[in-house]
């Protein structure tokens, strides 16, 4: 008899929760990409998610260990260092593609040049106060940390792909997408790691 | 999330602080009196004439004018709180309606009395919803300023009774936090932290009351840069632009679900639009 109450006082309470579900996944990604549509060069497509997006998405940025780590190390692996091993090109150049923020919207053109716009996020040279917080500042980036060949191979492979180091960054892959060639990322290196730089005055 | 140093958390506890007080451009905390002040004085400048209540005027003769095939005004149009009822309605959008089966934020709603009322065509309708660079306002822009106007001082209250605007508000929180593209972007990369900048653009975080209110109440907005009034679907379109994404389908269920997740998020807050931002 007392059984009986408390089963049917359960059934109850869970028939009250039960009232409302929540879309499923397959649902609400359905209805997500019915509600975007090709334009320029940017196109539906980019709603496939890779895996680390999906990890990063579902687990708000912070996957379990065993996963990040392996994420960390798949990313490190496919960054394509120069052939030449000629780190820095001309900061002059790098301050220019940190400045610029154009690059894969549906209103620049496809195959132009894009930017970094580095300054969107981080703080760089002294000269420029209009610049972002997102990411930390990198004003003194070299003087800090020295000009040896481990810093510039480490940098290089942070701005190629950074999530080599932290695999739910909310950086772009500026090598590993595509967004800036090798030359452009030899500017920016310079920026970065040229003594000479205003970022290191 | 990038780290941050310990010294960032100082200097965004003080931008912070600039912040509450003026709402100024944050970088300018860095001691640069003469910035603020004329950031300040430019503000002020603009609070003294905000072009969007031109646009308002407009929008207000377009809702009461007989148009359309049907040659009928939008007056008996039913934004939730009633036919012909305008007052403080967009504050409680978007929400759930029976004749639509649907939720509709307020420019979907608009589309829909346009065509059922008024008899307009829906793909022509919905095909240009705002207006290019130093072009004429359209008038879906126009007539969103008129309605949002009469909302302005009353409370956001996005409902969330019916289970189609539960519905609405889990695929927009979905949405939010999806990253995706060449540029790994959610919107929450932006918009789910604290005093965070590009440049020295202030992102309003979505996951805490007071910036999702502030944000929420204050668009649609006449946009100084752009000599234009831009609505909330706007918002959203250049959002996404910039997040590299594809391009939201005007009023689609995606961006009607988006905008519900932020305002419930911003649930309680003041209306104050059409506001006048930089």
């Amino acid at each position: 008899m007392k059984t009986t109450i408390l089963v049917s006082a359960a059934a109850v309470a869970l028939a009250a929760c039960a009232t409302y579900s929540p879309p499923s996944d397959q649902e609400t990604m359905a209805v997500i990409k019915s509600s975007f549509r090709d334009r320029g060069q940017a196109k539906v497509d980019r709603l496939n998610q890779t895996e680390l997006q999906k990890v990063c998405t579902e687990t708000g940025n912070n996957p379990p260990k065993d996963v990040r780590e392996r994420l960390e190390k798949a990313a490190l692996a496919g960054v394509r260092y120069p052939a030449d091993g000629k780190w820095l090109g001309d900061y002059k150049l790098g301050e220019r593609i940190a400045q610029t923020g154009v690059g894969m919207q549906w209103s620049d053109q496809a195959g132009a040049a894009a930017g970094g716009n580095c300054y969107a996020c981080h703080e760089l040279s002294k000269a420029e106060i209009s610049y972002g917080n997102i990411g930390p500042s990198l004003n003194n980036y070299g003087k800090l940390r020295g000009y040896s060949d481990d810093i510039k191979k480490y940098t290089w492979a942070k701005i190629w792909n950074t999530h080599s180091f932290n695999a739910c960054s909310s950086m772009p892959r500026f090598g590993d997408a595509g967004i800036l060639t090798e030359d452009q990322i030899r500017h920016v290196m310079a920026l970065l790691l040229d003594p000479q730089s205003p970022v290191n005055k | 999330m990038l780290n941050r140093r310990p010294l960032c958390h100082l200097r965004a506890a003080l931008l912070a602080l600039a912040g509450a007080f003026a709402c100024v451009p944050a970088a300018v905390a860095q001691g640069d009196d003469k910035t603020l002040q004329e950031i300040e004085r430019y503000r002020q400048a603009l609070l003294e004439g905000n072009p969007a209540e031109l646009v308002a005027m407009r929008g207000e003769e377009l809702w009461k004018t007989p148009r359309g095939p049907a040659k009928a005004s939008l007056e008996k149009c039913d934004l939730g709180l009633g036919p012909g009822v305008v007052k403080g309605a967009y504050a409680q959008l978007p929400r759930y309606f029976a004749d639509a089966d649907q939720v509709m934020d307020f420019e979907a709603r608009l589309v829909h009395c346009m065509v059922t009322l008024q008899g307009f065509d829906r793909a022509a309708a919905v095909k240009s919803p705002f207006s290019g660079a130093g072009q004429r306002q359209t008038e879906i822009e126009a007539i969103t300023a008129f309605v949002v106007e009469q909302s302005r001082g009353m409370p956001i209250a996005v409902p969330q009774s019916h289970p189609k605007e539960r519905d609405a508000f889990e695929r927009g929180k979905r949405l939010f936090y999806m990253r995706s593209g060449p540029y790994d972007f959610a919107c929450s990369t932006c918009h789910g932290v604290d005093n965070q900048r590009i440049r020295l653009q202030d992102l309003p975080n979505f996951e805490r009351v007071p910036p999702a209110q502030r944000a929420f109440s204050t668009w649609p907005a006449y946009r100084v840069s752009q000599g234009a009034l831009r609505t909330m679907q706007w918002r959203l379109n250049d959002c996404f632009r910039q997040q590299r994404w594809p391009e939201p389908v005007f009023i689609s269920q995606g961006t009607i679900d988006l905008i519900t997740f932020l305002g419930v998020k911003a649930a309680g807050g003041k209306m104050d639009s059409p506001a006048i931002k930089r």
